[in-house]
């Protein structure tokens, strides 16, 4: 392969692609993404080859190994195009059957999907309730793309977007679209990303990083490494039209060092893109250079905090930095770094090439686009999910996520993990908003949604979380860690019966000065979670401390209470 | 700019901490000291401040200062985060004799949470001044998280530590002293007193 040196060129190649693909070929995508691998989807994909070897080379279809499909509760997944029939729960042993029906243009019924009450079939993608009620524009190339090879994504147009930022556009005209389009940030804080890339881009200071945050590390949230796994081109496209805008030369994608699967992917993406010549000097022979280093955390939650993440690509342990200065100001080595998350970034090809205004036309006021949820808990369809931002959140528990298992009523939903919040279920119908639901209590976060049946209970809930914070906390400044400590201590105290007078306040107390006080965001959001329980389940709490107090004698164990 | 309702003037790179106690503003503090860089992990010195109309809560030692800043150095919302925090950290240290003086200012009760009496409080100024001033690092953090603690290196602290021993009196709660003897014990018992036999 020679370098692609032009913006023609790309097009030639990509014509070229295309025309020695047949679009009426049928094509067998087995998924490999984190469920459906743990469901050892590999031996799935292996006799499928097996079979379709056994055909010679005019086989009349092909095998692609992809990445998440999004249906993770029914894997491994199997869609066989080009009319998207999907099989679920698939056998390595229903192979032969699937190829044999697939070259008769004939469905396996009993692989197909079959609602489990009424049993009515679901044969095509579009027609599946899990995905008919999505808009999947970041996560629907997965079924149609091999994450090892770029031709995939070129076959798509992939990289068009970075074309026409080079070459049609300057990094102003850039930097206004993302900014026109209202993209806000997908890794927890909403913020507008078109104004940190002008902060970024104003700094003083010739060396300008831009950084991909791909440390999903939130427990419940498994969509960044569903899409980056499963396309990293994408992401790798939007980071790269990013360095233009800004005037940056030089990314760095900070990614898990527990994913192996994601860092060959990403790594096999980086070595292509530079061998097209779409990553390194001249990009296109556009005169743009722009070199991308891969770099891994330590086994530590915080180390996805922004400024800790960045003390960590110095070398550095990963705490977060006590400074008063933003980190688009001044960042790796206190230059402008950009750090944005992995959906973030993978949404600017697609504002660049269809434009601001398609963009906003998607979503809400303040909320544009479509989000990707990670859907779990006491909920009949487990997955990836992505919907258009204001979807209310009934649409996704209940159309998408087929409702609560066992015929139980909804408790509640909560948002974001252990820094995110529940609300109860009488709020269902809120939007997916990330001012609406920040209101109510349940910032969206990175977009982790967790469904709780009416069984739930709601201080084991919050001690589960505080549990896991105390754990990844860095431990250096006081309210983050002994505050959480003690808060932990005081809900495994409330959960084992010990409640006592006076618990209430304590939490309170603890909670408040922890979200005000914590040097870093991972401390300040922290107290989130405790913030909605006792906001909405408050009595739930009481009851319980009640049960303790009552237990031990009352109020003689609180006497030191408050 | 304006502590406390004082017109205060500081030299631009100064930060609110060393604005206030330049004009004689106390502010309570538990990690910092003058000889080490701001570390802004007890935030027992926060204060509230005011700009463009905005009212925030920040750590005095490394908020730089700006003009027309406004600065309150008490009010009920920072006095009860000092309370908290003092409460937190005297259940790790409940006589540690800065800490009792404090907690009487702030009214914090020493009982309120439960006790974990590990001693240190994890200001960081042993580790920091052996690292800062010293430059021997002998004595660092480990562990993370609600885990963290400090501990002496024994390979660096048998060869540093016998002679110096200056992160002893900056220590609030006696533990630097308590962690070394207990390294010396375990990790190179009789070498100190072999040193200052030889000295």
């Amino acid at each position: 392969m020679t370098r692609l040196e032009s913006a023609a060129e790309l097009e030639h190649f990509r014509a070229g692609i295309v025309a020695a693909r047949d679009p009426a070929k049928p094509c067998i995508a087995v998924c490999a993404g984190a469920a459906c691998h743990g469901l050892d989807s590999a031996r799935v994909a292996q006799a499928f080859r097996t079979e379709v070897g056994k055909l010679g080379r005019d086989a009349g279809l092909e095998v692609r190994v992809t990445g998440c499909h999004g249906y993770c509760e029914k894997g491994p997944n199997v869609v066989v195009g080009p009319d998207d029939v999907c099989y679920f729960e698939v056998k390595p042993e229903d192979a032969p059957e699937i190829v044999a029906s697939t070259l008769k243009k004939a469905v396996v019924e009993r692989l197909v999907y079959a609602h489990p009450d009424t049993g009515e079939r679901a044969v095509h993608m579009g027609e599946v309730p899990f995905y008919k009620h999505q808009t999947r524009l970041l996560i629907g190339d997965n079924v149609r793309i091999d994450p090892m090879r770029i031709d995939d994504y070129l076959a798509l147009g992939g990289y068009a977007a970075l074309a026409k930022a080079l070459f049609q556009m300057t990094p102003d005209q850039v930097l206004d679209e993302v900014k026109k389009a209202n993209l806000r940030g997908r890794g927890g804080g909403g913020f507008p990303a078109g104004q940190k890339w002008e902060t970024a881009k104003n700094a003083p200071g010739k060396d300008k990083y831009v950084i991909v945050n791909a440390h999903e590390g939130e427990p419940g949230a498994f969509m960044d490494r569903a899409l980056f796994t499963g396309n990293p081109h994408k992401v790798l496209e939007g980071l790269i039209i990013g360095a233009y805008a800004i005037g940056s030369h030089r990314g760095f994608i900070y990614t898990r060092h527990d994913s192996p699967q994601l860092i060959r992917h990403i790594e096999q993406a980086l070595a292509q893109a530079e061998e097209y010549g779409l990553l390194g000097e001249n990009i296109l022979g556009s005169g743009f250079d722009f070199r991308v280093e891969v770099h891994f955390d330590v086994g530590i939650f915080v180390s996805g905090e922004s400024s800790a993440l960045m003390r960590s690509i110095e070398g550095l342990p990963p705490e977060p930095r006590p400074k008063y200065i933003r980190t688009s100001v001044a960042g790796i080595w206190n230059r402008p770094s950009n750090l944005n998350n992995v959906e973030t970034w993978a949404n600017v090809p697609q504002i660049i090439s269809r434009g601001a205004e398609w963009y906003a036309g998607i979503g809400t006021a303040g909320s544009k686009g479509t989000k990707l949820v990670s859907l779990s808990g006491n909920v009949v369809n487990s997955g990836v999910v992505e919907v258009p931002m204001g979807t209310p959140l009934r649409k996704i528990v209940y159309d998408i996520g087929g409702g609560i298992p066992g015929g139980k009523a909804a408790k509640a939903v909560h948002f974001g993990g252990p820094m995110g919040g529940s609300i109860p279920a009488n709020l269902i119908d809120a939007p997916l908003d990330f001012d609406e639901l920040a209101k109510l209590g349940a910032p969206i976060g990175a977009g982790g949604l967790l469904v709780m049946d009416e069984d739930t209970d709601m201080v084991d809930v919050a001690r589960y979380f505080l549990e896991f914070l105390t754990n990844e906390s860095c431990g250096k400044c006081v309210p983050c860690r002994e505050g959480m400590r003690q808060t932990l201590k005081v809900l495994t105290n409330i959960t084992k019966g010990k409640g006592r007078d006076g618990d209430i306040a304590r939490l309170e107390d603890l909670n408040d000065v922890t979200g005000a006080a914590c040097l870093c965001a991972l401390g300040r959001t922290a107290s989130d979670p405790l913030k909605s329980m006792l906001r909405y389940f408050k009595d739930e709490y009481e009851t319980q401390i009640a049960r303790g107090s009552e237990g031990k004698g009352g109020k003689a164990a609180g006497s030191a209470a408050t | 700019m304006q502590i406390d309702g004082r017109e205060v003037k500081a030299r631009d790179d100064m930060t609110v901490l060393q604005a206030a106690r330049t004009a004689g503003i106390h502010i309570p503090t538990l990690c910092h000291h003058e000889k080490l860089e701001p570390f802004g992990a007890c935030r027992m010195c926060m204060v509230e401040v005011e700009a463009r109309g905005r009212k925030n809560y920040v750590v005095s030692c490394l908020y730089p200062v700006a003009q027309d800043l406004v600065v309150r150095t008490r009010s009920e919302r920072v006095d009860k985060i000092r309370r908290v925090i003092l409460e937190e950290l005297l259940a790790h240290a409940p006589n540690s004799p800065e800490l009792v003086a404090l907690a009487r200012e702030y009214r914090a009760d020493r009982d309120r949470f439960e006790k974990d009496a590990s001693f240190c409080i994890l200001c960081g100024l042993c580790v920091r001044y052996c690292a800062e001033v010293k430059q021997k690092n002998a004595v660092d953090f480990i562990e993370r998280g609600a885990r963290r603690e400090i501990s002496f290196i024994p390979e660096i602290a048998a060869k540093e530590c016998w002679d110096c021993q200056e992160c002893f009196a900056l220590c609030p709660t006696s533990y630097a002293q308590a962690a070394y003897f207990l390294t010396e014990a375990l990790a190179f018992p009789g070498r100190r007193k072999a040193g200052v036999a030889n000295a």
